[in-house]
């Protein structure tokens, strides 16, 4: 690999896990969606440090060139992580609209109670607090 | 002497009170026919309809006088809220837009909440008849009945739509006759009758949650839930596009598509 795209990916993957330490260390970040994006900088510090474990991982998947491996490990990561994503998104999705469903009923609920205590107790025989 | 707490005192007489009124239920309905008419609901989602939900809930009082209505606000940004309060309708006012479904299955969740045994659902844009909700009513309560569909292409009225609209409805409605094993000529169709166990199907996770149509009707055929379609008239909405209008057509039929593959390749859910 030319050294000075290894050095670029050294820099790069080194900045990206140490932004990700700094992210999950103010809270921008939880623990549980770190690990993606730890996983995949490691492993490409490795795939960019290590002479021997990019050979070896070419010669695996079959490429020429070290830094076409390093892109098609990149992608793969990042499609990981993008699907990981999505299914975290619908879920939230379906957590969101069920709550927004809760909410209009239990908003509902609340005015028709209102309603009923402020009602004169003339209108009703008792009491809007009896009723309840 | 045998000493009760209070719960199982609770259970016990709430057990003996379930087994008299079972008994006498039993009993009554023996003797003669329950007089009682089923706990009815019309449900109508309503998104910025603030133009037509007056004269739609006017129409209903007139034709179906006495059953509750509950208009569900989708989030609109006009006076649909207000409109349907000062008709004496209830509303339920959901805090943003959350799409058609959504905005049913709510309804749906109200029913199942408050022990409604018949559900009567319906557009909020004048493009169903109230005249209808008898019809429905009396055919969902028969016993070989758990759905009962509109159908506009049932009815001797011409119904005029786009051609794409009318192609869409034609392929999905022969795929949905195909797997049912039942002729379904209006599976878009928002004017339905539902009645027990099938009011607590749409209320659960089972319900798409944009765009119920033919997957849904698949998938309710394929838990055992009885379907069926009368002819209602339906009039068109001129002033108003369809929520499979523009870029949403392709994804409409992109869904539904994929709905109903999934659909039949899941295992049926419980009733």
């Amino acid at each position: 690999m030319p050294p000075r795209i290894q050095i670029i990916s050294i820099l790069i993957c080194v900045f990206l896990v140490a932004y990700v330490f700094e992210l999950v260390r103010r809270k921008h970040l939880s623990e549980e969606y770190s690990m993606g994006w730890l996983l995949t900088g490691t492993s490409m510090l490795i795939l960019s440090v290590s002479e021997g474990a990019i050979k070896w991982v070419s010669g695996l998947v079959g490429a020429t060139l070290f830094t076409s491996t390093l892109f098609f490990f990149g992608l793969l990561f990042l499609m990981v992580i993008c699907l990981h994503f999505s299914i975290r998104i619908s879920a939230l999705t379906k957590q969101v609209r069920t709550l927004t469903q809760h909410i209009g009923i239990l908003d509902h609920e609340k005015k028709a109670l209102e309603e009923k205590v402020n009602q004169p107790p003339w209108q009703t025989g008792t009491s809007g607090l009896e009723q309840i | 002497m045998k000493t009760l707490s209070y719960q199982t005192f609770k259970s016990e007489t709430h057990k003996e009170t379930a087994a008299i009124q079972k008994d006498d239920l039993e009993t009554f309905s023996s003797q003669e026919p329950l007089t009682q008419p089923p706990k009815t609901l019309i449900i109508i989602p309503a998104y910025n309809e603030g133009k037509n939900i007056g004269a739609v809930l006017e129409g209903i009082q007139k034709q179906s006088p006495g059953i509750p209505i509950l208009v569900i606000d989708d989030g609109s940004s006009d006076n649909t809220e207000k409109i349907v309060r000062e008709h004496n309708a209830k509303v339920i006012s959901l805090p943003y837009n959350s799409g058609y479904g959504v905005a049913l299955q709510t309804g749906f969740l109200y029913a199942v909440k408050n022990n409604f045994s018949i559900v009567i659902q319906m557009d909020s844009d004048g493009q169903h008849d109230p005249a209808n909700i008898k019809d429905l009513m009396e055919e969902v309560q028969k016993d070989n009945c758990d759905v009962v569909i509109g159908s506009r292409f049932l009815s001797k009225d011409s119904y005029k739509t786009s051609l794409a609209r009318h192609a869409g409805m034609f392929i999905f409605g022969n795929i949905a006759s195909l797997f049912c094993g039942q002729k379904v000529t209006d599976p878009t169709s928002g004017f339905q009758a539902l009645k027990g166990r099938a009011i607590e199907f749409i209320a659960s996770d089972n319900y798409p949650p944009d765009y119920p149509d033919a997957d849904f009707i698949i998938l309710m055929n394929r838990c055992g839930f009885k379907i069926k379609e009368i002819p209602v008239t339906m009039h068109a909405s001129p002033d108003k596009e369809s929520m499979h209008h523009g870029h949403k057509t392709v994804y409409y039929v992109f869904k539904m598509f994929l709905s109903i593959f999934v659909t039949l390749l899941r295992k049926s859910p419980k009733r």
